[in-house]
């Protein structure tokens, strides 16, 4: 997409750079002159905001580590240290712990406009799954950064997790031990956890960086769903008009992240954890942070604790094999009437496994979790390769240009 | 073949280099010298259940009452998930001595609670009988029996 670049610095300094270093050119072809299809909508702003996020945590994480103690006896109390203490450390950790989540609700904002809008359909299969790998070291660098501040939830949270490899056969009391450095949470877990912590990041950046590449080969879905054919009538260079949007939206969205951290920064956190870890007392009701809690739903939704195991899993590798499980040529769901209230009802399963997650695991819920876990492997494995052959798709503009500007009557048409 | 000779002595080269980096992970040698725990059981009454830390975990040692003996004997041991009699669980009928971490996911269940007046664990729900065999619930395997041996009537030393 992003073919040889135009640019041609201004400047002798720059030329002169630009020959040995063609980085300005790299620049404004990716970001500057790239085509963006002209029928983006603001949810085509969560990469942007992502990638704000990504920012936002590294910058506040790196702080926090300055006065952040990974061990078993001062860890807590360095939290609280910098909570009352460090200057302005309350705004740090309550901008990293809400930026957690407001990571995560954006990447799943992400993930469903990718799904929607069939954005994981070839030639985009490899810029779907390298987002895929980027959610799963998401996942894992959020876990671990909750292990931290050794409260209560942390230790609990972080000793059903780590027995989660105890189901592997054979092997698996011995991966644990491992991950463990001991025979329980420990010590050495918590101080591990911590370089992880930090290391995982830097590697979310270095995919981020090959998803991002992956993009700019492939080229940027749209609402239509049909590829950039006419780049004068299919397009707009993504500076200015891309660039706006995004600030825009982060904007927008940084508002949202804001009136968590001023207003109700401990809305999405569990009392439990300004509990010190106590190795001796589960508490009564261990619950994960909101963004795990569908999976932890299918965990125990599972009457066994390897099959448990075996499903959580599983549901991120649907994710994987997506691309090949939906038969449909059509990509986007404007398009597929049947899919796009399909769509919907998926999206409510997984808020509704949410929800069970988040209750303790006892009669109606756990009937209730089940079916609907039934209802998500389902969706992936028996719904989407059947209603690719079966559903008639409504006719799909020639071109992106069509799809704006004549009289389309599609919601795509009025907006 | 000097092609062959080098790769294969890069693969060795490597293993051997990153093994060190793989085994810096498992247990210290600090965690390891932390391996055996004595209990004086002398004042532990009837009914009651001691919680004590043995590597890093609780261990529960239960002094069972009578029913709670017959309870456990009584069970149809084919019938059980793990079956286990009572008598392979236990050195003497009146102590019984287990890991106290749920076979599931490692939580601590709660005793003298569940449908079996053994344990119940709050986390995910398994219900475990008097003598820690699991009864109910997801957990795949009884509460572990910890290596232990009675020094006298009144000592034990677990590990």
């Amino acid at each position: 997409m992003s073919g040889p670049s135009t640019y041609v610095p201004k400047s002798a300094i720059g030329r002169w750079f630009e020959s040995r270093l063609p980085l300005m050119g790299f620049m404004h072809s990716s970001f500057v002159a790239y085509p963006t299809p002209k029928n983006l909508n603001y949810w085509w702003t969560f990469g942007a905001i992502l990638s704000f996020m990504l920012v936002a945590q590294i910058v506040t994480g790196v702080v926090l580590a300055m006065h952040y103690t990974p061990h078993t006896s001062m860890a807590f109390n360095s939290v609280e240290h910098i909570m009352r203490d460090v200057n302005w450390g309350w705004m740090i950790r309550y901008l990293h712990a809400n930026g957690a989540s407001m990571f995560f609700l954006a990447v799943y904002i992400h993930i469903a406009r990718g799904m929607y809008y069939g954005s994981y359909k070839a030639p985009r299969e490899i810029l779907w799954i390298l987002g895929v790998v980027i959610f799963l070291l998401m996942m894992a660098t959020g876990f671990m950064g909750y292990v931290l501040p050794w409260g209560q939830m942390s230790f609990w949270g972080a000793t059903v997790i780590t027995n989660l490899f105890t189901a592997i056969p054979l092997v698996g009391d011995a991966i644990t031990t491992w991950l463990w450095g001991g025979y329980s949470v420990d010590n050495p877990t918590l101080n591990r956890f911590f370089s992880l912590h930090y290391l995982l990041p830097f590697m979310i950046a270095a995919v981020v960086g090959l998803h991002v590449w992956a993009l700019h080969v492939v080229g940027q879905n749209n609402p239509a769903g049909v590829d950039i054919k006419d780049i004068e009538k299919d397009s707009v260079p993504f500076t200015p008009h891309a660039t706006l949007k995004d600030a825009t939206g982060i904007a927008v969205f940084i508002m949202l992240y804001a009136w968590f951290v001023f207003f109700i920064p401990n809305f999405l956190g569990d009392a439990d954890n300004y509990i010190m870890a106590n190795p001796l007392q589960t508490p009564p009701h261990i619950v994960p942070e909101w963004y795990f809690l569908p999976f932890y739903a299918i965990l125990r939704a599972i009457p066994s604790k390897l099959g448990g195991v075996i499903f959580m899993f599983g549901a991120i590798v649907m994710l994987v094999i997506l691309p090949w499980l939906d038969t449909s040529r059509v990509r986007s769901a404007v398009y597929r009437p049947v899919y796009k209230i399909l769509f919907w009802v998926f999206i409510a399963c997984v808020i509704g496994l949410g929800y069970l997650g988040s209750q303790p695991p006892e009669g109606g819920a756990v009937l209730a979790a089940r079916i609907l876990t039934a209802y998500y492997f389902i969706h992936f494995l028996v719904i989407l390769p059947l209603l690719g052959l079966f559903e008639t798709p409504r006719p799909v503009p020639a071109s992106i240009a069509d799809s704006v500007l004549k009289g389309d009557t599609t919601e795509l048409g009025k907006a | 073949m000097l092609y062959i000779a080098t790769g294969a002595a890069s693969a060795v080269a490597v293993g051997a280099v990153a093994w060190p980096f793989i085994a810096q992970m498992n247990p210290d040698a600090s965690t390891l010298a932390l391996a055996s725990t004595e209990l004086d059981i002398g004042a532990i009454a009837e009914g009651q259940i001691v919680t004590i830390k043995w590597r890093g975990k609780p261990v529960f040692v239960r002094h069972r009452t009578a029913k709670e003996i017959k309870e456990a004997q009584d069970v149809d041991v084919a019938k059980l998930p793990d079956p286990q009699p009572d008598s392979a669980r236990v050195k003497k009928p009146e102590w019984l001595v287990v890991v106290g971490v749920c076979t599931h996911l490692g939580c601590i269940p709660l005793g003298h609670q569940g449908q079996f007046d053994g344990w119940f664990c709050p986390c995910h729900g398994s219900d475990y009988d008097t003598s820690g065999r699991i009864r109910q619930g997801p957990a795949p395997r009884n509460l572990e029996v910890p290596e232990y041996a009675f020094l006298s009537d009144t000592k034990i030393k677990i590990g």
